[in-house]
């Protein structure tokens, strides 16, 4: 233990500490690198920026440069795609080893990962891949959160992946899933309410049926996000992650249902392509933020607590 | 609520769901598993498909992003028919996707209907060493005055260490002029080059450079790269090329930012 603690003094020697930057109650975006002229020029004036954590594991260059200028003067969110938490294998040390250097070199304020797998074998798909709701799989689950969290010495938080199939041999919900997650190794949820939507769309049953039976104490963040819409084999609606546009109608309402209920959490609007220009996306922050507002004051220190 | 049995399934490596769920994912030609399916028993071969084409279409985005040139001059359904092959033939074995089409040129060369842009291949090699120097490690290239203070009786035994971001690219086509013109928007204008060019790739700050590399440049570097010192490298240079310049060639690559430290021998 106390080499460890010397390790950490000196590296805090060499390499010069962010300030803290609090995230409670922002709106916040994905940080595009073609948008850094313009947050660079012209400032935010409050909010959050969230990365993925894979876009900034190489060595060097003008990622871990524009991340460093980004982090001294907001809060940053690190958003893991690829541990493949939600796989039967393994986790890869290496990638982990990664993570937790990213966790360590930019003290992020919020850190989370997907429930789902990407990596099989050897082979990266670079998707989000569903998995089956089990005893079986959910203690292989949180197997892997709790080798993360101890990898990086902090809880994650974990999110609910948007899916198109259902596995047969699922013996639990999702929410159920998560709840026994939660309990088991003390992580957190981030909830993506854009994914709630497409998910109970895509499955026919009511995203506010799945909120109300969500754990929405365990919260620490939440993403909003654009879909597309597709057909299923029988010409039904077929709803598509896709973050390419802004935020639908109806996940605007559900996240008004869900900062009422458990107050203002850091929101995030991710856009992941089609990329729309600076101004867009800071307009759909502003959105989030002005419900967050809205509804901050009943949740402040000393106001009777209207939640629930 | 059952209690969650965490001794039963540690060693359990395998579980199915995920082996049978990735196999048919980049072929085409395998029906999706059958323990998948819509809600009240619907089927879910479309649904599957959304998996399979977002496995598909993100990797060829991946290969389309890493290789812009490449893609502006086969046009994009080319492009994008080739890299569907290449995707499915040789998926990623890292998550990190900037580490993702290093096999890519090799495919280009061996593709048959490329056969007619023979110096593809190399445009596409520059490509993959220009990302490679965009995640190099941050290093402060060697200051031009630094090779000054080596004293003139140890320069034939001084060592050159590389800058981490530092690649080259030999070609037998002008695959730089080709990468330059095509790198960029804008109108294509043609291409006058028939010279073989080597290029050299350096980060010496934030911005990547990719330029021609001069007569037995690449041969020195080569051997400069490979740790020998600089009397040896600037000999197998000669046997190269008759008209290689050592001076030229030490102060263009000190500019460039090709080294990153300096060792005097004796």
């Amino acid at each position: 233990m106390n080499e460890m603690a010397n390790i950490q003094l000196s590296r805090a020697s060499v390499a010069p500490r962010f300030p803290a930057h609090p995230v409670a109650g922002m709106a916040g975006t994905s940080l595009k690198h073609d948008h850094l002229p313009s947050i660079m020029a012209n400032g935010v004036e409050r909010g959050f920026f969230e990365v993925h954590a894979e876009n900034y594991m190489g060595a060097g260059g003008p990622p871990h440069d524009a991340l460093t200028r980004i982090r001294r003067d907001y809060p940053v969110s690190l958003h893991g795609v690829c541990m493949s938490i939600g796989g039967p294998q393994p986790l890869d040390k290496t990638h982990l080893g990664r993570f937790k250097a990213l966790v360590d070199r930019y003290e992020p304020a919020l850190v989370s990962e997907h429930l789902a797998w990407s990596t099989h074998e050897t082979t990266y798909f670079n998707d989000l891949l569903p998995l089956p709701y089990t005893q079986t799989t959910l203690a292989r689950v949180a197997e892997h959160i709790d080798e993360v969290q101890e990898a990086i010495g902090r809880p994650i938080l974990l999110e609910n992946p948007s899916t198109y199939v259902l596995f047969l041999q699922s013996t639990m919900s999702e929410t159920e899933f998560l709840r026994e997650l939660v309990r088991h190794t003390g992580c957190g949820l981030l909830l993506d309410v854009n994914n709630v939507f497409v998910s109970a769309t895509n499955h026919g049953y009511s995203a506010l049926g799945y909120l109300g039976d969500f754990p929405l104490e365990h919260v620490g963040e939440i993403h909003l996000a654009g879909h597309a819409e597709q057909a299923d084999d029988e010409g039904d609606l077929l709803l598509i992650d896709s973050h390419d546009g802004p935020v639908a109608d109806a996940v605007w309402k559900l996240y008004d249902i869900v900062i009422g209920q458990c107050g203002p959490v850091p929101t995030l609007v991710e856009w992941d392509s089609e990329i729309p220009d600076w101004p867009i996306l800071k307009a759909e922050a502003a959105a989030a933020q002005a419900i967050l507002d809205r509804h901050a004051y009943r949740f402040m220190p000393g106001k009777a607590h209207a939640a629930g | 609520m059952q209690p969650v049995d965490f001794q039963d399934h540690r060693h359990d490596v395998r579980i199915g769901y995920a082996a049978d769920f990735a196999g048919p994912l980049l072929d085409p030609e395998r029906p999706p598993p059958a323990f998948i399916a819509g809600p009240n028993g619907k089927a879910a071969k479309k649904r599957y498909a959304v998996y399979r084409n977002n496995v598909t279409v993100s990797l060829i985005n991946a290969l389309a992003a890493t290789f812009p040139a490449t893609l502006r001059i086969t046009g994009v359904d080319f492009f994008r028919a080739m890299a569907r092959f290449h995707v499915r033939a040789t998926p990623p074995t890292s998550p990190l996707l900037f580490e993702y089409g290093y096999d890519f040129p090799d495919f280009i060369e061996r593709y048959e209907y490329a056969g007619s842009m023979p110096w593809l291949a190399d445009v596409a090699r520059i490509e993959r060493a220009w990302l490679d120097a965009y995640h190099a490690a941050d290093a402060a290239p060697l200051p031009p005055q630094a090779l000054a203070s080596i004293p003139p009786a140890h320069l034939a035994d001084t060592i050159l260490t590389p800058h981490p971001a530092t690649r080259i690219v030999r070609s037998r086509y002008p695959a730089v002029t080709i990468f330059a013109a095509n790198r960029v928007g804008g109108p294509v204008t043609p291409i006058e080059a028939s010279e073989p060019e080597d290029a050299l790739v350096t980060r010496p700050g934030m911005e990547v450079v990719v330029r021609r590399l001069p007569p037995g440049g690449a041969v020195f570097l080569t051997r400069l790269l490979a740790g020998e010192p600089l009397a040896a490298a600037a000999e197998a240079a000669l046997t190269d090329d008759s008209e290689f310049d050592l001076s030229a060639n030490i102060a263009g690559m000190i500019e460039a930012g090709v080294f990153n430290d300096i060792r005097g021998g004796g």
